[in-house]
C-alpha cells in the first residue's frame, strides 16, 4: 500500500515495526503530492528537503514520531512563509514557531507544507485565496469548502496523513465534511492560539484534519493543553484521548436539535444524517429531540462579533513592520489607505468595513453589544441541551460541495454555508465532522458530513461518540 | 423603520482602507444586504441578559515576571518592507 495513504495509526505501527522509515514516508508523500496536487491545488508551498532532514533525525519512539503534518498558511512555522493566502503578507517569513508547532515537534511530528485557505480565514470555499484555486478532490468543478480548504483537500486526496487548520465559524468542520475527511474543532481554550494569525480572537481555535477519528485523537493529544503564551488557553488537565475511544455509545443520550433540519437543506444530506442517527440508535444510544431555539440568529450574531474582532485584529497590517507597502505615499493617511487597499482582497475589505461599522460610535450598542447578549442566549441553549443529553448530532453543512464561482457574487449566501457550525464557536464547545456517506449530484458522489458536538472540554466524549459511528463503517 | 444603510465610502476612510470606485459600487449593496439580514437580531428580547465577550472568560491572567530573550533587532525588522540601521523606516509624519 502507498504509505502516503496510510492513517497515522497505521504508519506509526509500520515505523515502529521497522517496515517503514520516516524518510520513506516523506518520499511517498512527495510522489503523491507531485502526482495529485497539480489537479487539487491544496498546497501553497512545500519543502521536501527540509522535511527529509527532519525525518532523518525523527525520534520514532515519540507518539507522532516521523509523521508529517500539513499546516494551514495561518499558523507560524519558523523559517517558512506565512501569508494567510493574502497579498498583504507576500514574502513574509515566520520568525518563530506557533505553540502547536512546537508541540507537534515535541511529539515527533514533522510540520510540512503550507496549505491554501480563504484569505485571513474569511470564507467558506477557499475561493477568497489571493494565491490559487483549490479544487474538491471528489469533483474538480467544486469547492473544497473553507476556510481551511487546502488542509481538508490534501488529507482527503491522500497528499497528507494529517493537517492542521483553524476554525472560527466552521472552517475546519465544513471543509472536512465537503471533502470527506475528519475535522475536529476543539473547545475554546483547549489549544493554544499563540502563533495563529488572529481573525476573531474570541472564536478562533486550531484543530486537526485526519482520515480517522483515531488519528484526530492522536493529533489533539499532541497539541492540546495550557500555554502561558496564550492567556485564553485554559489550565485544564489533558486526558488520554485514546483511552476510551472504543467504549461505545450504549446508554448514552444523544440529542438531535430540531432547528438543524431546516427547509432548503439538501434532501440527500438530511437523509444521510438521519441514517447515521439510526446507526447510533442501533448501537444502543438513546436518541432525543432537543431544541436550540436561538439557532436561527447564530449567523447574524457571528457576522457582527467576528467582523468586529477582525476589524481590530487586521489594524496591525499597516505596511510598516511587515507585509506589503504601497509605493510613493504622499502622507501617512495615504500610506495606510493605499497599503491596505492594495494588500487586502474583497472579502477581507467587506468584513473590515462591516466590523468597523458595528463598533462605531452610535452603533455599538445596537449591533455589537446586542450581539454579545444574543451570544449569551446561544450559549445557554447548549447548556440547557447538555443537561438533558451527552452529545448532539446534526449535519455539518446544509449542502454538499457547491460549484466554484456559484456563491462568489452573493456574500450572504456564502455566509449561510456555515449555518450549522457557527453556534459551536459562539458557545465555545467542541465539535467534529466525520464522513457519513455521499450525495449523488450530476453523477458525482459528494461527501456528506455528520457533526457531533459535546460540552466544552469534553473532547474525549466527543471522539468516543464519533468513533462509535466510524467503527460501523470502517473496513 | 427605514432599511439599514452603511456608508461604505465613509467607513472605509475611518479604517484607512482606500477603495476603488468599482469596489464601492460593488460593496454598497452587498453590505446593505448583509446589514438587513443582521437586523433580525432586533427580534430577540435581550432585556437583562449579560453580554458574552468570550466563550470561557478568564480574568487577570499573570505570568511570572522574569526576563527572557526576545527577537534581536535584526530579527524584529527582518520582515519590514523598509528598514535601515535596525529601524523601521516610515513616511514623514510630522510637518515642519
Amino acid at each position: 500500500m502507498n504509505p502516503a495513504a496510510l492513517t497515522i495509526a497505521q504508519a506509526r505501527r509500520r515505523i515502529k515495526a521497522g517496515e517503514l522509515s520516516p524518510v520513506q514516508l516523506v518520499d511517498a508523500l512527495e510522489s503523491a503530492i507531485e502526482q495529485t496536487d497539480p489537479q487539487v491545488g491544496g498546497y501553497l508551498s512545500r519543502d521536501y528537503q527540509r522535511a527529509r532532514a527532519a525525518a532523518e533525525t525523527a525520534d520514532i519512539n515519540l507518539p507522532l514520531g516521523g509523521i508529517p503534518v500539513a499546516i494551514k498558511d495561518v499558523i507560524n512555522v519558523e523559517g517558512e512563509p506565512c501569508t494567510c493566502a493574502s497579498k498583504i503578507l507576500e514574502g513574509y517569513v515566520a520568525p518563530y514557531d506557533a505553540t502547536v508547532i512546537r508541540k507537534l515537534r515535541n511529539a515527533g511530528a514533522i510540520p510540512f507544507g503550507r496549505t491554501n485557505m480563504d484569505e485571513f480565514a474569511m470564507g467558506s470555499s477557499t475561493e477568497n485565496s489571493a494565491r490559487q484555486v483549490t479544487r474538491n478532490p471528489r469533483d474538480p468543478e467544486r469547492i473544497p469548502g473553507g476556510s481551511s480548504g487546502g488542509s481538508a483537500a490534501v488529507v482527503a486526496a491522500g497528499e497528507a496523513l494529517a493537517a492542521l487548520g483553524s476554525d472560527t465559524g466552521g472552517s475546519i468542520r465544513q471543509p472536512a465534511a465537503l471533502c470527506g475527511c475528519v475535522g475536529l474543532k476543539p473547545s475554546y481554550g483547549r489549544v493554544s492560539r499563540y502563533g495563529l494569525v488572529a481573525f476573531a480572537s474570541s472564536l478562533d481555535q486550531i484543530g486537526p484534519f485526519t482520515q480517522t477519528v483515531e488519528d484526530a485523537a492522536l493529533v489533539l493529544q499532541a497539541i492540546a493543553g495550557h500555554d502561558p503564551m496564550d492567556s485564553t488557553s485554559l489550565d485544564v488537565p489533558v486526558p488520554d484521548y485514546s483511552a476510551e475511544l472504543d467504549a461505545g455509545v450504549k446508554g448514552m443520550k444523544l440529542g438531535v436539535p430540531k432547528e438543524y433540519f431546516v427547509d432548503g437543506m439538501d434532501p440527500q444530506v438530511a437523509a444521510r444524517v438521519r441514517e447515521a442517527i439510526e446507526v447510533y440508535r442501533g448501537l444502543g444510544a438513546e436518541i432525543v429531540e432537543v431544541s436550540l431555539p436561538h439557532t436561527k440568529y447564530a449567523v447574524a450574531d457571528y457576522y457582527i462579533i467576528a467582523t468586529a474582532e477582525a476589524s481590530a485584529n487586521l489594524a496591525r497590517f499597516d505596511g510598516v513592520r511587515y507585509g506589503h507597502r504601497a509605493v510613493g505615499a504622499q502622507d501617512l493617511a495615504d500610506h495606510y489607505g493605499r497599503t491596505r487597499g492594495e494588500g487586502f482582497g474583497r472579502e477581507v475589505k467587506r468584513r473590515i468595513i462591516l466590523g468597523t461599522y458595528v463598533l462605531s460610535s452610535g452603533y455599538y450598542d445596537a449591533y455589537y453589544l446586542r450581539a454579545q447578549k444574543v451570544r449569551t442566549l446561544i450559549r445557554r441553549d447548549f447548556e440547557t441541551a447538555f443537561q438533558q443529553v451527552d452529545g448532539l448530532l446534526s449535519p455539518t453543512s446544509p449542502v454538499p460541495a457547491f460549484k466554484l464561482g456559484e456563491r462568489m457574487q452573493d456574500p450572504l449566501q456564502m455566509y449561510l454555508a456555515d449555518i450549522f457550525t457557527i453556534a459551536a464557536n459562539l458557545a465555545g464547545i467542541c465539535g467534529i465532522s466525520l464522513p457519513c456517506g455521499n450525495a449523488e449530484v450530476d453523477g458525482k458522489k459528494l461527501p456528506v458530513g455528520l457533526q457531533a458536538m459535546a460540552p466544552a472540554f469534553e473532547e474525549a466524549r466527543l471522539l468516543r461518540i464519533a468513533r462509535a459511528y466510524e467503527a460501523t463503517t470502517a473496513g | 423603520m427605514s432599511a439599514p444603510h452603511l456608508d461604505v465610502r465613509y467607513v472605509a476612510n475611518l479604517v484607512r482602507l482606500r477603495l476603488t470606485e468599482e469596489e464601492i459600487a460593488e460593496f454598497q449593496p452587498q453590505l446593505d444586504h448583509v446589514l438587513s439580514y443582521i437586523e433580525q437580531l432586533n427580534e430577540v428580547d435581550v432585556e437583562g441578559i449579560e453580554a458574552t465577550a468570550h466563550a470561557s472568560a478568564v480574568y487577570n491572567v499573570f505570568r511570572a515576571d522574569v526576563p527572557r530573550d526576545g527577537f534581536t533587532r535584526e530579527e524584529a525588522v527582518a520582515n519590514a518592507p523598509h528598514s535601515g540601521n535596525g529601524l523601521f523606516l516610515v513616511p514623514k509624519m510630522v510637518e515642519g
